[in-house]
């Protein structure tokens, strides 16, 4: 197929190998180095999509990041991308792409009626319409308006590519390789400086690429390859394209996306499709050029309507026409590059500048050259429904008011130029004051709030020969300041065509008795009368206008349309552009997908997985695992089919009645060693802790400072100054930084280290009344007896060659033993046990048998200590001391925490000892009270109590002390379930707590 | 993210750090009498300031040391970081 809008010798373009693409499902060819929108182009297709409100057709405006318009669901590699831009994404072989926002399809669209319908849908009309009746909101309007509207869909399946981040600090980091970014970077490169040089294209150079000029005796074009090629080759430059700045952070920060992928049929094996960047720069130059603005006049949303210097770009870099017959319509001089190029390459344009006697070099060239130019004339309307077909022209009067005549002149595209508009985002995002330059009619950066500069284009300085001297000036001297180098680079001869002044007119007047739509905003439909009528309404803040309205949402965030829209709310206002201000720039510049954002930390990736040393034991043991925090527990070991619920019962019962090994490495172990170790303990733990012996474990609950218990946990005395706590498995962490917080902070006087010692001890739980025996068997040069090692004792053992630590305490409130040893012998330990144990039919035990052992003895764990509640409440009262202050103490007598009906920890049964009792479920007087039912308290832990052989559950209830016999409902919506319950003592099992003396 | 100089290990990035809230507190001394007010302004009542902001950071991922920072909450310039027992 003939490419009819190619030309044959112009352009960046490799015409040796084709590439075949498809869109909408139709085949077509293009060349290495296209866009998708070069490639489309260059066949002659020019209707990509539809507008996002009215559903009108929608082509190619622009050639980068500011497109409005041409976006497209991309398929790749049997994946697909929502919002991908044409006008940046390379093609290659195989691409897919389909229009967005058209059903059934691109051509014959059924939204389009909106079109039809737009006296209805004005500004704000989401706010506005729809409203009424109220039930048809989700059941009617929401569905159809999401079916109408959108951009693209996301991929519902896992992303399988890959992400990275990286971590990068440098001297100085340069946003975009136009002639700025080129001459600051190489000049702060020879001084020395760690440079980081990012271009968001493919190509380096920016404008250079498409500019006629010369910088010394080189076209513009090879100059920057020069320097680009001798960048490379430096140890200390770091150059990257296809990188996206797009975030300015705090403290000189600064994000950027690279992609490395995207522009391949197929992400490489083990590379990432995309890295982002994190940044720390000691000084930052903004080298981000600027965005041709468009000129305001009717229908000027029609496809073939687009900037000037888009259509310059896709002649110069893609040989491509936009058009044969065009129309050039301009305020300002850069029109006349874009004339000028077409006219050297056989295509007659014609020119509309508005203003009225204009003379430079340029428009002598255009003269020269005999192109046909109509000065102080304007497009008043753009004709032609999927593409612009003739314009409609007037003469228009020197004050701007009046149109003449309206003419019909036949062209095939309309490109508009109305100046430039710096892009500032950047500066603007790190802070910088912006202020408006009545020159150019734009904002640029004014005084710098951190470490950034921002030069040329982006600036407001329009002039390469200016650019390229400032540049290499601040390349110099930041380097100079932070190498203390002082080699300066020279800035070459410069040979440019000097410009004159642009006209500041932006929008062409509507002619007597025409409603054209006048489009402001291309990507969101708003238009001029928009404006109007959200002033009318009497918004008047430039950021309620933008949110009303929508002008300046949405995936181009407003790049082309933000100043002309300011423009038209100062014209309205009488104000001035800089007393309207501008709405804030916020980071990302451009979109960024949420892979790229997440990196390498999806999956199993997402948080670190801990294991005991004796997972691998675990796992051959048929262990099922249950998260607990980061680390893997065994939550029942399976033998045979057995569920959860038979497996954990099982293993409960050899617990009562032999012995059960479980594996408690997970618990929070901190070592605390020095002169008042004893006195720490003795502060934060609620208890007494001065006269614990050498030798001896003590139970101790710790408390926040406003009363509510934070954690409980054992700490053993080991030898004078030298303690072992232990704390749970969720606070281990919590407690470390509690504890050095108090001892830095606050009593700084007492010496004593801590250190976090989970990781270095491996632990095993000997619980039943077996236990005994198989501890003796264990250590036979030990006295186990209950005089040898009383109840909390420890002692310090020989296991078989390895250095063991023995502490007699118990959670299932059995007869039980923590054995303690390096971890590396862990593994080592559990096997002796199990080997030891075998004649006492020792049986390992999981998560669950735990709970329900401790929930049965009504042991309060981390469902009742959840941070909402006081040791009263958990019946720890007696562990309060009164002869000495505590963290926390001073809070305990707040009114609400000595209440007479303050609630309190109690046992729960179910009347039919049959039915297990949901956890979470509401403790009430009357099942059927009409809601909200008074809620007396809640199901905190439930479990089959294997000594009663029927259900039983903790809750913490009001009043709890005097409802001991109650009968109440526990209720759980949520399950839908109503169980009648009587309320005993959380002390279901031996609660004189004889078994653990035993 | 702020860059935060951690005056054990030098200038590093936030992440490395957790915030632990205003500096300026003083726990009440033990064992002495504090009156309700002075134990709710102690526990509770914080200024929420706009400005110049001392506060606590802990070197978590770090030399773990609590410092002492002060820091603009409007712009997050940072213009003092101390030790846990030096004054800010």
């Amino acid at each position: 197929m003939n490419q009819d809008f190619r030309l044959d010798n112009v352009g960046l373009i490799n015409r040796n190998k084709k590439i075949s693409f498809k869109f909408n499902g139709k085949k077509y060819f293009g060349y290495e180095g296209d866009t998708l929108a070069s490639a489309l182009l260059a066949n002659g297709v020019h209707l990509i999509g539809r507008s996002f409100k009215y559903h009108r057709p929608r082509g190619f405006f622009g050639a980068g990041v500011d497109e409005p318009y041409a976006i497209v669901q991309l398929y790749r590699n049997n994946e697909t991308e929502p919002n991908v831009k044409a006008t940046e994404q390379e093609l290659f072989e195989g691409l897919e792409a389909t229009s967005v926002n058209c059903w059934p399809s691109v051509n014959f669209d059924i939204g389009a009626i909106n079109n039809l319908l737009k006296v209805f849908l004005p500004a704000g009309f989401y706010y506005k319409t729809f409203m009424w009746p109220k039930s048809f909101w989700y059941k009617v309007y929401e569905p159809f308006i999401r079916k109408a509207a959108g951009l693209g869909v996301a991929s519902i399946k896992h992303d399988k590519e890959r992400y990275e981040h990286k971590y990068e600090y440098c001297d100085i980091l340069i946003a975009g390789s136009g002639p700025s970014g080129l001459a600051s970077a190489y000049a702060a490169a020879k001084n020395g400086a760690r440079v980081i040089l990012a271009e968001d294209k493919p190509r380096f150079g920016g404008t250079l690429l498409t500019s006629e000029v010369n910088i010394g005796n080189q076209t513009g074009k090879e100059w920057a390859e020069n320097i680009i090629a001798e960048l490379k080759e430096m140890p200390n430059v770091i150059v990257r394209n296809r990188s996206q700045v797009f975030g300015y952070y705090d403290h000189n920060m600064l994000v950027m996306s690279e992609k490395l992928s995207d522009h391949l049929p197929k992400t490489k094996k083990y590379h990432p499709k995309q890295r982002l960047w994190y940044i720390r720069a000691k000084e930052v130059l903004i080298s981000s050029g600027s965005i041709e603005r468009p000129l305001v006049f009717g229908n000027n949303d029609t496809p073939g309507v687009m900037l000037s210097s888009a259509a310059k770009e896709y002649l110069k870099v893609y040989g491509v026409l936009v058009g044969k017959k065009p129309l050039i319509f301009t305020n300002n001089d850069s029109g006349y590059e874009t004339a000028i190029e077409f006219k050297k390459n056989g295509i007659e344009p014609i020119i509309l500048d508005t203003r009225k006697d204009p003379k430079s070099e340029i428009i002598t060239e255009a003269i020269d050259l005999g192109i046909q130019i109509k000065f102080s004339y304007v497009v008043v309307a753009a004709k032609g429904y999927k593409k612009v077909k003739s314009a409609e022209i007037a003469k228009i009067s020197d004050n701007k008011s009046e149109l003449g005549t309206l003419e019909n002149i036949d062209c095939d595209c309309i490109c508009v130029s109305g100046f430039w508009t710096p892009t500032i985002h950047l500066a603007s995002q790190s802070g910088n004051k912006t202020k408006f330059n009545k020159d150019i009619d734009a904002f640029v950066p004014g005084v710098s709030k951190q470490n950034e500069t921002t030069l040329g284009a982006a600036n407001g300085t329009f002039t390469l020969e200016e650019t390229l001297k400032n540049s290499f000036n601040m390349g110099h001297e930041l380097s100079k300041k932070i190498t203390n180098i002082d080699n300066k680079v020279l800035s070459p001869l410069v040979t440019e065509k000097k410009s004159t002044q642009h006209d500041k007119f932006w929008c062409v007047p509507l002619p007597k008795g025409k409603t054209y739509k006048r489009f402001l905003d291309f990507q969101n439909d708003v238009a001029v009368s928009d404006i109007e009528i959200a002033l009318k309404e009497g918004y008047r803040s430039i950021e309620h206008v933008k949110r009303y309205t929508t002008l300046g949402m949405a995936t181009d965030q407003g790049k082309t349309s933000n100043l002309n829209g300011l423009q038209l709310v100062s014209n309205i206002e009488n104000k001035i552009v800089p007393e309207v201000g501008h709405t804030t720039f916020r980071p990302p510049y451009t979109p960024v997908t949420i892979g790229a954002i997440v990196g390498r930390e999806t999956g199993k990736h997402s948080k670190p997985t801990r294991k005991s040393p004796m997972h691998s034991w675990h796992a051959k043991n048929n262990a099922v695992f249950v998260d607990a925090g980061v680390w893997l527990r065994p939550r029942y070991y399976k033998q045979g089919s057995e569920t959860l619920f038979e497996g954990s019962k099982r293993e409960a019962k050899n617990v009562r009645k032999n012995v059960g090994i479980c594996d408690v490495t997970t618990l929070g172990k901190i070592d605390i060693k020095g002169p008042d170790a004893a006195e720490l303990l003795n502060r934060v733990y609620t208890n007494a802790w001065l006269k614990l012996p050498i030798g001896k474990a003590r139970y101790g609950v710790m408390l926040r400072e406003d009363g509510i218990v934070m954690d409980d946990g054992t700490t053993t005395r080991i030898s004078e100054n030298h303690y072992h706590m232990t704390t749970t498995t969720a606070q281990a962490a919590n407690i470390l930084s509690h504890l050095e917080y108090y001892l830095q902070l606050v009593w700084p006087e007492l010496n004593v280290n801590v250190v976090s010692t989970t990781e270095q001890w491996a632990g095993a739980s000997l619980a039943g009344p077996k236990s005994r025996s198989v501890l003796a068997k264990l250590f036979p040069d030990i006295d186990v007896s209950n005089d040898g090692l009383p109840f909390m004792g420890y002692r310090e053992g020989n296991l078989f060659g390895v250095k063991a630590r023995i502490f007699r305490i118990s959670f299932s409130g059995e007869l039980a033993y923590e054995i303690n040893v390096g971890s590396d012998n862990g593994n080592f330990m559990w096997e002796k046990i199990m080997e030891v144990g075998k004649e006492f039919a020792i049986q390992p035990y999981g998560t669950e048998a735990l709970s329900t052992l401790r929930i049965e003895m009504g042991h309060v764990a981390g469902s009742e200590l959840d941070g909402r509640t006081i040791p009263y409440d958990n019946s720890l009262e007696g562990l309060m001391s009164k002869n000495k202050d505590f963290i926390g103490k001073r809070s305990l007598n707040r009114k609400a925490f000595i209440a007479e009906d303050r609630q309190k920890v109690v046992g729960v049964v179910p009347l039919d000892k049959q039915t297990s009792i949901p956890e979470g479920s509401h403790l009430v007087k009357d099942a059927n009270a009409p809601l909200p039912n008074p809620k007396l308290g809640y199901i905190s832990a439930s479990c089959w109590s294997v000594e009663h052989d029927n259900p039983f559950s903790l809750a913490i209830l009001k009043d709890g002390k005097n409802m001991i016999g109650q009968k109440l409902f526990a209720m759980s919506p949520l399950k839908n379930k109503t169980i009648p319950v009587e309320i005993v003592s959380s002390h279901y099992v031996d609660p004189k707590g004889e078994r653990v003396r035993s | 993210m702020l860059h935060i100089k951690c005056p054990h290990c030098g200038m590093r990035s936030q992440n490395e750090f957790a915030y632990g809230g205003d500096a300026t507190v003083k726990r009440p001394e033990l064992n002495k009498e504090v009156s309700d007010q002075d134990w709710d302004n102690f526990i509770y009542n914080r200024k929420s300031l706009r400005g110049k902001h001392k506060e606590l950071w802990h070197h978590i991922s770090g030399c773990r040391q609590w410092i002492k920072v002060e820091r603009d909450t409007a712009t997050h310039e940072i213009f003092k970081t101390v030790k846990a027992n030096e004054e800010i």
